[in-house]
């Protein structure tokens, strides 16, 4: 188990230097500059600029210096919101976009578990064709679809929820759906095939023999093995939310991560998309390890190799 | 004649009824007609015949198949006997609602000209709305299409070669495999695409790579990104069938005949698992066209005046209280093209290849 952990880190590890790396080397093949998209400034300037910045230095040298203060944890200083550090940005950006991505999350987990066992234990019947059209529907769906079309009905036409910002309670309802409802289908499905193998195991008939009730043989039993391959999801729901919330925020006007991370790429902050990606890829690839454990944790079955 | 049992023919002979006289008729040799009735095998049942009885008895599927070919023809036919096209921007006819003329297009009915409604209207350039949707979803689906052969081919390739070698060869790629599927995939294909276009840019202007604007940097980059990123899928799933079937009597057999390892790879594992191949490339493609359409909705995708499903509906959002059609017609066609090509890849999957359910 130990070697299985640290083979799992130390991929991880790897993983994280060669995003850091290619992101460093991509952000510096593209030409223009940080300084050139808006009015020009004077040669003297910009040679200012690009001192204070280091970007007059080697690429070897800017490499060597960003790894460092990259281990440090320290993303460096935003180009375009004068002075600010990325870290901070971050820092003050972040936990808007984790409110919303950790209660959807929490919807789409429960409501697809929840979804996915009603339809298998109904299978064939009309409760079950109703879960399965509209999870197929649901992966089908772009974020950006369902986003304006909530927009559209619950914001405009019925005047029942605000659509921008996010000030009150009532203001999470629509990009928490919006950003719930691809993981939510997908995982109503899994949970349904899954349930689907669970129930004609050989076990679950024997916890029918031996007189256990329905729910408890369901709970006790089914739910518990069902629930393994909704584990492994997780990494990729994490993943999913933390993209999906910028096309989330982009429509709703959040002021979130992704929000900042989209507009850092139209504004060409090479600090802040380069903090961003590795902070995202950080999350998102830590996220992996844990559910890789964990589920070989909870799955005394799963050979460590 | 047909079937009959050798037996001694006591009617036509009956002055000799005790002697064992046989009809020479009986003894002649067997026609071709004979011999065919007594085969009593059915015809074999090839692989594709059969995978084709299960996927015309899945209606949702075949449903899915007219589906796909209407869309196919929506976006490559039609355009081109649709009056008008993508970027002609009509003067005077600036944002109309469907099926409204503007005062010039009235003037030239009145005149008894035919004049081709608008039938989506036109946006506030003029250019009419349904040309728009029409190649933006030839856009969607040319992504899908052209990136999923691109990933079929690297990554079929890549895991067959994996899982045929084995040992430290398999050990070497599938690390990469690991590496490259830890990677959160959408946010490199987002810094790949806002970098990729300037080295395109530059390769263009160069000889011999002027077919890269006739394409569009953008679409380009897009290929070259999900190409770059998605074939782990495939070659993973690709190299656990090789693993199986390498182990079987035919790869022996061609192998001591003195095949080489590429014949045995293209000739003998790769066709054995086409099955899969197929249903795995038909479920890449609506995945490929959703991940463009949310970049092409960030701005990222193919770049302007080409529309794409994805760039039609975050241009129209601005005006979604006054134009709320504009952003519908993209959006609900897209989620028609992703889920059409979704229940299709499901279809084939149960009938070719009904072991990958799980």
């Amino acid at each position: 188990m130990a070697q299985y952990i640290v083979k799992r880190i130390a991929l991880a590890i790897i993983t994280l230097f060669v995003v850091s790396t290619f992101t460093f080397f991509l952000m510096f093949l593209v030409p223009g500059g940080p300084f050139l998209s808006e009015k020009a400034p004077s040669p003297a300037t910009l040679k200012a600029l690009e001192e204070k910045y280091g970007l007059n230095l080697p690429v070897t040298q800017q490499y060597k210096n960003y790894m460092l203060r990259l281990l440090k944890g320290d993303l460096g200083t935003s180009l375009k919101q004068r002075g600010r550090e990325v870290n901070n940005i971050i820092a003050t950006r972040f936990p808007v976009s984790a409110k919303i991505g950790a209660v959807a999350i929490l919807i789409a987990v429960t409501v697809g578990v929840t979804l996915g066992s009603i339809a298998a234990l109904n299978r064939g019947k009309l409760l079950d064709s109703i879960i399965i059209f509209f999870s197929t529907c649901g992966i089908a769906v772009p974020g950006f679809v369902v986003c304006t079309v909530l927009m559209y009905i619950l914001g405009l036409k019925l005047n029942l929820l605000p659509t921008f910002g996010l000030t009150s309670g009532r203001h999470y309802i629509m990009p928490v759906i919006a950003l719930a409802f691809y993981p939510m289908s997908y995982i109503s499905r899994l949970m349904r095939s899954c349930m689907l193998d669970v129930l004609n195991q050989d076990y679950m008939r024997t916890a029918k023999a031996k007189g256990l009730s329905q729910w408890k043989a369901l709970f006790k039993h089914a739910l518990r093995n069902a629930i393994l391959p909704v584990v492994t999801y997780l990494g990729p729901l994490l993943a999913y939310t933390l993209t999906g919330s910028f096309i989330v925020e982009k429509i709703f006007t959040i002021p979130g991560l992704g929000d900042s991370f989209i507009s850092s790429i139209t504004g060409r902050d090479y600090p802040l998309i380069m903090g961003t990606t590795i902070f995202l890829a950080f999350l998102i690839i830590t996220m992996n390890v844990i559910v890789d454990i964990i589920y070989k944790l909870v799955d005394p079955r799963i050979k460590l190799s | 004649m047909k079937n009959m049992p050798l037996k001694i023919d006591i009617n036509s002979d009956k002055s000799l009824p005790l002697t064992f006289h046989l009809n020479p008729e009986d003894f002649l040799p067997a026609e071709e007609e004979e011999k065919q009735e007594l085969v009593v095998m059915r015809e074999s049942v090839s692989f594709w015949s059969d995978g084709l009885r299960r996927f015309r008895k899945n209606k949702l599927a075949m449903a899915s198949l007219f589906v796909v070919i209407f869309m196919l023809i929506f976006a490559f036919i039609i355009p081109m006997f649709y009056p008008y096209n993508y970027y002609q921007q009509i003067r005077g006819s600036e944002a109309l609602a469907p099926f409204e003329y503007s005062e010039k297009e009235l003037a030239a009915k009145e005149a008894g000209e035919k004049i081709f409604p608008h039938v989506l209207g036109t946006d506030t350039l003029g250019r009419d709305i349904m040309a728009r949707v029409m190649m933006g979803s030839r856009i969607s689906i040319l992504v899908g299409i052209v990136a999923s052969s691109i990933i079929l081919i690297i990554g079929s390739v890549y895991g067959a070669i994996s899982g045929y070698f084995g040992g430290w060869v398999d050990t070497i790629m599938m690390r990469v495999v690991d590496m490259i599927y830890t990677v959160p995939d959408i946010l490199i294909i987002i810094l790949l695409s806002v970098t990729l276009k300037y080295p395109l840019q530059n390769l263009a202007t160069k000889a011999g790579f002027a077919w890269i604007n006739r394409v569009g940097v953008g679409l380009i980059s897009i290929f070259i990104v999900f190409s770059m990123l998605y074939w782990v899928g495939m070659a993973r799933i690709v190299r656990g069938q090789v693993l199986a079937l390498k182990e079987l009597e035919y790869v022996s057999a061609a192998k001591a005949l003195g095949a080489s390892h590429k014949r045995i790879i293209r000739k003998h594992l790769l066709t054995n698992c086409i099955g899969t191949l197929i249903v795995t490339t038909t479920l890449q493609i609506p995945a490929s066209i959703f991940t463009e359409s949310f970049l092409s909705f960030l701005g990222l995708g193919v770049s302007a005046p080409m529309p794409s499903l994805g760039s039609l509906a975050a241009t129209a959002i601005d005006g979604i209280y006054s134009y709320p059609y504009r952003l519908f017609a993209p959006a609900v066609t897209i989620s028609i093209i992703i889920l059409a090509f979704n229940l299709l890849g499901d279809g084939l999957r149960d009938a070719f290849d009904p072991k990958l359910k799980n």
